[in-house]
């Protein structure tokens, strides 16, 4: 049976957008008539953690967190925080990771490894899966802070957003000053979906 | 139209419909973003209060002075607020009141996860519960008719995952607020023993009433399915119900106390199994079944964490989770950690590297508390710290003091702080008090308080100087320094350890996050003097790392220039970029 509701898990380090990019994801789900549910994350977590923001939407949704295994699609903002939360995606689900490296605290320090090739591992798990270098397209966009909207570029064919939605809703989630780097990185994001395939 | 809200903007839309015109708080996560977004509104009046009992004591005098008041807090917050809180619920209002308790299982932001429905029996208040954006804002405009209807102030509890989610809400109709009128009445308003007596029988007469109105109020409501399993539940864990088992029958409550006893016997009687699916505490369970009903419930579900709608399939389903999709095992953690730039890693490290003990406060910086900083032996709650350190002095004498500071933000200082210090002072302590003054409430999102200058809806103020307050209370030592300066910090903190006196070190900066005076300066690690020493990474910045392969140190691209780094290098080998 078709699932009646669509479940995408938004995965990063704290400070990098998952926040913002949950609610143009949710502002197009509005727009397209569905029901939508976001369930955020704030406070301690905000700091340099690992971080999940989740939205569902589709005719009727219940619980705004998604259940293990159920997740359609993950987006990734950090390679090792896609492989944190893979437990999310269901079997034949999507994942498409910025192919960005930030070393937890742990790491740094030299405590604990970084861990290698594991874009390999999650490919090897997941077939379908995509690993795009975002930052180096924001930086060209002109703000490294919007690697999140390139990934939003390539999600938004992914799952089937209609590109004019999404821009409206990125234009009223954006704060203006920082409105053309984000539509130009939307714009990059997308065209590194077509010449993927 | 329906717009997406978050939980809180809901809340606080649905106190803007009811009318209500005066609101205080003390931010808290998860409840902060309810009085932020009610402060918009246009004539309201909404504070920051100093703690949430001040906040709670503005929303008394407020609903006895005839508005309708919305107070919120965290659960911890109750607390604080319990004091007034139990006695206002004999008093009970002339305008509405309702307290807005945002309870964290799960403990994503918390330092415990206690259930505030506990405090509707104990204080013998109605507490309601909203599962989801578009009740959030319904039942927060009821409670303000069952508030003045029952005369009582009301509790609605909500959760994180309610808080904090987004939802499509639907705009309502707003009542014009209206100020009803004063009227002495010290029978009411005094609680002094006699007249307390007297209310004490008005509550047990208003909880009767409650009970009756909870057995036939659309808030309680039955969802019938399969009569095989019958579900009670409330709050989020309505919606995991909904999701996991559609199959069963459900009676969700709205109105989680008093219970609505007739009501319940009756599901219980038509469905072969009945569960209850409550987060944390047994609390209907215990109840329903003292009255005799067979009820499970902890049997299947923990009173620890937050549910989710797979548990619970996985609880009353038996269904185990088939996951191959698993690299858990191979990736480091990732804890929370102190922004780059931000003024409290210096403290820490300095600490640390002095040996001393530090009593802590609720803030961001206990993540001080965190390797590799670890820079904190204890943290119980909202200002406690000084008080703590004046009881290790006392148990432990006073050449403890030498070695032992506390260590309390602004915010938190201004909070609950200050009775303490005057404590230290009055009963002749001898710690050193480190008031870490970022400018700001930063850990719950940056709102203003008393020390800052600028109110919740953004006007000047007088700005509370905490030195002068200091010394108003009767510290001697007192020392403002910069804590990016490691050398003055350990200059001031050396000073002031070694007295016999209490003293108090201001650490004066504002959060990385608010602070426009940070040079942004870039710095890079020049290789040739790099020695691989790791001493850098002892800070704990994201801003700078080590690599193995090249046992060097690098800079990385979240470095904001703070200049903390070059500070601790012993080779000079961290550098300004020119130019």
């Amino acid at each position: 049976m078709q699932k009646q509701i669509k479940d995408i898990l938004i995965v990063g380090v704290g400070g990098q957008g998952t926040l913002l990019t949950s609610r143009i994801l949710a502002q197009v789900a509005v727009q397209m008539g569905q029901d939508v549910k976001v369930s955020e994350v704030h406070g301690m977590a905000q700091r340099g953690g690992s971080v999940v923001t989740q939205v569902r939407y589709g005719e009727k949704v219940y619980s705004p967190i998604i259940k293990k295994g159920d997740a359609d699609i993950i987006l990734a903002f950090e390679k090792i925080e896609a492989a944190r939360w893979l437990g999310f995606l269901k079997p034949d689900g999507k994942v498409i990771i910025n192919d960005d490296r930030v070393d937890p605290l742990p790491v740094m320090s030299g405590k604990a490894k970084y861990p290698i090739n594991i874009t390999d591992k999650i490919s090897q798990l997941v077939p379908d899966t995509q690993i795009v270098d975002a930052t180096s397209l924001a930086i060209e966009c002109g703000n490294i802070k919007s690697a999140n909207v390139v990934l939003v570029g390539m999600l938004s064919d992914a799952i089937g957003l209609p590109p004019e939605e999404v821009e409206k809703a990125i234009k009223k989630m954006v704060p203006e000053k920082a409105l053309d780097v984000n539509l130009k990185a939307f714009e990059e994001g997308r065209k590194l979906l077509s010449n993927a395939s | 139209m329906k717009k997406l809200m978050l939980g809180n903007e809901a809340i606080a839309r649905g106190a803007y419909e009811a009318g209500v015109s005066v609101a205080a708080a003390y931010p808290g996560t998860p409840s902060s973003e309810i009085l932020k977004e009610f402060g918009k509104y246009k004539d309201v009046y909404a504070e920051w209060s100093p703690n949430e009992k001040v906040a709670l004591e503005v929303g008394c005098g407020a609903s006895i002075g005839g508005a309708r008041t919305l107070v919120t807090m965290k659960h911890v917050g109750v607390n604080v607020a319990a004091d007034p809180l139990y006695t206002f619920a004999y008093t009970g209002v002339t305008g509405g009141l309702v307290l807005i308790s945002a309870d964290d299982p799960g403990m994503h932001s918390s330092q415990n996860e206690q259930d505030n429905r506990g405090y509707g029996r104990f204080a013998k208040l109605p507490v309601i519960e909203p599962s989801d954006g578009q009740e959030a804002k319904d039942y927060t405009k009821l409670a303000f008719d069952i508030s003045e209807k029952y005369d009582t102030p009301v509790m609605v509890r909500v959760t994180t995952r309610l808080s904090h989610s987004q939802t499509l809400v639907e705009d309502g109709e707003c009542i014009e607020p209206e100020i009803k009128d004063y009227q002495k009445n010290a029978a009411k308003y005094v609680m002094l023993p006699a007249y307390a007596r007297a209310r004490h029988v008005e509550v047990e007469k208003r909880m009767q009433l409650l009970k009756e109105y909870a057995e036939t109020s659309e808030l309680n409501k039955i969802e019938w399915a399969s009569k095989e399993i019958g579900i009670i539940t409330s709050g989020i864990a309505y919606q995991y119900v909904k999701e996991a088992m559609p199959e069963a029958s459900v009676l969700k409550l709205g109105i989680v106390h008093p219970l609505p006893k007739d009501l319940i016997r009756t599901f219980a009687e038509q469905v072969e199994t009945l569960i209850v699916v409550e987060e944390l505490e047994p609390v209907f369970e215990e109840q329903i079944k003292s009255w005799g009903i067979d009820v499970k419930g902890k049997e299947y579900f923990s009173v620890l964490g937050e549910y989710s709608p797979e548990l619970i399939e996985e609880r009353l389903k038996n269904k185990e989770l088939d996951n191959t999709l698993n690299l858990q095992n191979e990736i480091p953690p990732r804890p929370p950690l102190m922004c780059p730039g931000c003024p409290h890693r210096g403290v820490f490290y300095t600490l640390k590297r002095m040996k001393v003990t530090v009593m802590g406060d609720i803030g961001c910086y206990t993540l001080g508390a965190l390797s590799p900083l670890d820079g904190m032996d204890a943290c119980i709650c909202m200002g406690a710290s000084i008080g703590t350190a004046l009881g290790m002095e006392k148990a432990r004498g006073k050449d403890f003091t030498k070695k032992l500071v506390s260590v309390i933000g602004d915010s938190t200082f201004v909070h609950s702080g200050i009775t303490s210090l005057v404590d230290v002072v009055y009963n002749q302590g001898s710690s050193t008090v480190l008031i870490l003054d970022n400018d700001t409430t930063a850990m719950t999102g940056h709102q203003d308080h008393p020390a800052t200058g600028i109110t919740l809806q953004n006007k000047p103020t007088k700005k509370l100087d905490l030195e002068l307050l200091v010394k108003a209370v009767g510290i001697e030592n007192v020392q403002v320094v910069d804590p990016l300066n490691l050398d003055d910090l350990k200059k001031a903190l050396e000073d002031e350890l070694n007295r016999d006196e209490p003293s108090v070190i201001i650490t004066k900066r504002p959060c990385a996050l608010i602070d426009n005076t940070l040079s942004k300066e870039k710095y890079y690690v020049d290789i040739e003097e790099c020695n691989g020493c790791k001493v850098c990474t002892r800070i704990g910045c994201t801003g700078i790392y080590y690599i193995e392969d090249d046992k060097k140190a690098a800079i990385s691209n979240t470095c904001v220039g703070c200049g903390l780094c070059p500070q601790v290098c012993k080779f000079d080998a961290i550098k300004k970029v020119e130019g």
